[in-house]
């Protein structure tokens, strides 16, 4: 345990340096990098690199691909240990290899990630025209070109689909998020931990048991409802817990003047809960959707897919964007297989906005209730 | 508020009858969820009944083939392939997340952090169908010389073997696409807790002449421990569930695969995915059963996930 600071150093940062040697500050960096270390890393990058190239290209008969980068990744590990122990000693050198070990994994995982998007970009947009937002496939030749016909089926599916259960859980799940800050008793814990196993319930299983309740009963047939109903179960717990925490940040004080001003526990909560987690809750709204708009495992067993656009999601098979793409790469038709990865493209374009759209409103500042959409919060109570 | 002070009277008379209509509506919709939870166990138990009283439970554990029709099927092989994809998973995902999370939460700087943890609260929005897809097209065929090379040096161990050349939707493969599907669920829930470490014991590790790692081994990870226990559990809920990523990656088997590196593989609900459209009524209720198998462990282990992670939350860790 040795941290690198000694010598006093007379307030050397407060000044710009006047030429000169730099002057040497040994004061405890909690942040930051001096120039010696950014000198360091580069150095123990180029160094591995290089010994790597020889040991591994040229000595041996390897070659290439991951096993480079493997050799390469760990000689730089052990360079750049080696140079901090020479200059800062053993301790300092075991924090710099932690940090070295732990920022490179962290970042492998989130630029695999974000590559595997651009990957999605790179193979759908080829084939995007505008036609795949107005055509379906309906009567498309399997020896038609990629481009040929659209996914206007799939998208109407979704859009119905998600908006059906949307239209179910967001009431059901506000007013759950209620009943777990504002009422809560006996059965609040047993709510909150359900509402958490909920989360956890994979979405085949959802679709499972419509098709248990109410299609094997024939109360429903397959049909676009069905699956709405589905997503409905795996969206529910996602609003719940994510108004939870926005009505639950809504400070005490609102209540307690509320309260002090005569106000009902009722005309509280809807005239100064809400209101105040206005935007949060359009948030919860938005990550909700975001969360079974690429679901395909409902349509699956609920719905099934048809090329052709189908309006009404009460009565025969709807097809949506997660259920095209899972049917295009299954599909034995190459230009199948090309439209899967147009409609994932779709897909992640679909989220990313949803995505975007959830974080810029829920920075927005809480306001007054005067957006249209909620005046109906505005009127004026039964009193 | 437009409260005058008529109104006020006017609420007192009101508020009791206002009050008992809304605590009984917020009730019923907190009532909802139990209620959805016990329909959804009742109504996959009744509709597996017809598959269950066939072969009898035991034999439904146990059995490892899925024949319906002959009557002989059971999730003795597909229950251990899912758990075995969760575990390789997990493997994967557990070692990487942990270093994404300490990277978000101790290795910085504020403005990066807060980019890389929207970034990761995206990723784990990513639709599954799309993992698959790439799993299938760009990591299949790249991943081959690794599991090569991981046959040609491991095969001592047995779950390294291949009897067949084909490493094409084996475990392996699917257990990384589910890895990188879950590893953002399981950043986010460490990075989380790993922030609430209480900045006192942090500062008292560093003032101490601690270096960074060392505060971070002797404050942040001990108070985050149960925070990491309940995400790899939550994670591995989400990694045995996982259907479509899977069944697209996987080259379906029906046999117990303990090869993790050889082709042929599967999942409890990859196996329903894969067989809904060629079901007879025998076989659907089979399916129902193999469901409700699936049902009862995620909801075990989703269940003391979320106890464990709340228990930390509010606990505040461990004291100096």
């Amino acid at each position: 345990m040795t941290v690198q600071h000694a010598s006093p150093a007379p307030d050397t940062a407060k000044r710009p340096h006047s030429g000169g040697p730099p002057p040497r500050s040994d004061r405890l960096r909690l942040r930051g990098w001096s120039r010696a270390d950014v000198a360091e890393l580069a150095g123990a990058l180029l160094g591995s690199f290089a010994l790597t190239w020889l040991v591994y290209e040229e000595l041996t008969t390897l070659s290439g691909g991951l096993g480079f980068v493997v050799c390469w990744f760990f000689a730089f590990l052990v360079t750049y240990w080696a140079m901090a122990r020479n200059r800062l000693g053993a301790g300092a050198a075991g924090d710099r290899l932690a940090a070295a070990t732990v920022a490179s994994v962290g970042l492998l995982l989130v630029v695999g990630l974000v590559a595997m998007l651009v990957y999605v970009v790179a193979k759908g947009y080829h084939a995007l025209r505008p036609q795949f937002f107005t055509k379906d496939q309906y009567g498309v030749s399997p020896l038609a070109k990629p481009t040929a016909g659209g996914g206007l089926a799939a998208i109407v599916g979704s859009v119905e689909q998600v908006g059906l259960a949307t239209v179910i859980s967001l009431p059901l799940g506000i007013a759950t998020a209620v009943f777990l800050t504002e009422v809560r008793g006996r059965i609040g814990r047993p709510v909150r931990l359900l509402t958490d196993a909920m989360s956890g319930i994979p979405s085949v299983l959802a679709g499972l048991f419509i098709f248990a309740l109410l299609i094997l009963s024939h109360v429903l047939p397959q049909s676009g409802f069905a699956v709405s109903l589905a997503l409905t179960i795996s969206m529910l717990p996602t609003i719940t817990r994510t108004s939870e925490v926005v009505l639950r940040v809504v400070p005490g004080d609102l209540r307690e003047a509320s309260y002090a001003l005569g106000g009902s526990e009722w005309r509280t909560v809807r005239r100064i809960l809400l209101p105040t987690a206005r935007n949060g809750l359009i948030t919860a709204a938005i990550l909700g959707v975001a969360r079974v708009v690429g679901e395909a495992a409902p349509g699956i067993i609920d719905a099934g897919s048809s090329p052709k656009v189908n309006w009404n999601p009460f009565k025969g098979p709807q097809e949506n964007l997660p259920l095209m793409i899972y049917e295009d790469i299954k599909s034995s038709v190459p230009a199948d297989n090309i439209r899967a990865w147009t409609a994932a493209l779709v897909l992640v374009f679909l989220v990313l906005v949803l995505f975007v759209a959830a974080r810029a409103i829920a920075r927005r500042r809480p306001g007054g209730t005067r957006r249209p959409v909620f005046r109906f919060l505005d009127r004026k109570g039964p009193s | 508020m437009a409260g005058t002070g008529s109104k006020l009277i006017d609420f007192e008379v009101r508020r009791p009858r206002q009050d008992v209509i809304f605590r009984a509506t917020a009730r019923v919709a907190g009532a909802m969820t139990l209620a959805l939870m016990a329909v959804i166990f009742v109504a996959l138990l009744v509709r597996s009944y017809r598959a269950l009283h066939l072969v009898g439970i035991g034999k439904f554990l146990t059995t490892q083939q899925w024949v319906p029709e002959a009557g002989k099927f059971g999730v003795g092989s597909l229950l251990f392939n899912t758990v075995m994809i969760g575990v390789v998973a997990l493997v994967i995902a557990v070692p990487v997340s942990l270093c994404a999370a300490l990277l978000i939460s101790e290795y910085s700087p504020p403005a990066v952090s807060s980019a890389l943890k929207t970034l990761v609260e995206l990723l784990a929005a990513m639709p599954s169908v799309v993992f698959g897809y790439w799993g299938l097209e760009y990591l299949t065929p790249r991943i081959r010389p690794l599991s090569q090379w991981l046959a040609n040096h491991l095969a001592f161990l047995p779950i390294f073997k291949v009897t067949s050349s084909s490493f094409a939707g084996s475990t392996f493969i699917a257990g990384i696409v589910v890895a990188l599907m879950v590893s953002p669920v399981l950043t986010a829930v460490a990075q989380e807790v790993f922030f609430q470490a209480p900045s006192g014991q942090r500062e008292a590790a560093l003032a101490l002449g601690g270096t960074k790692w060392g505060m971070i081994r002797k404050v942040v990870l001990p108070f985050g421990r149960g925070g990491i226990v309940g995400g790899t559990m939550l994670a591995f809920g989400r990694a045995v569930g996982e259907t479509v990523a899977v069944v697209v990656v996987i080259s379906a088997t029906a046999t117990r695969q303990v090869h993790i590196l050889q082709s042929g593989a599967n999942s409890i609900s990859a196996w329903i995915a894969e067989t809904w459209g060629e079901s007879n009524p025998i076989g659907i209720s089979a399916l129902m059963a193999a469901g409700l198998t699936l049902f009862l462990l995620t909801l075990i282990v989703n269940a003391a996930a979320s106890v464990i992670v709340n228990r930390t939350a509010k606990a505040g860790g461990p004291s100096l």
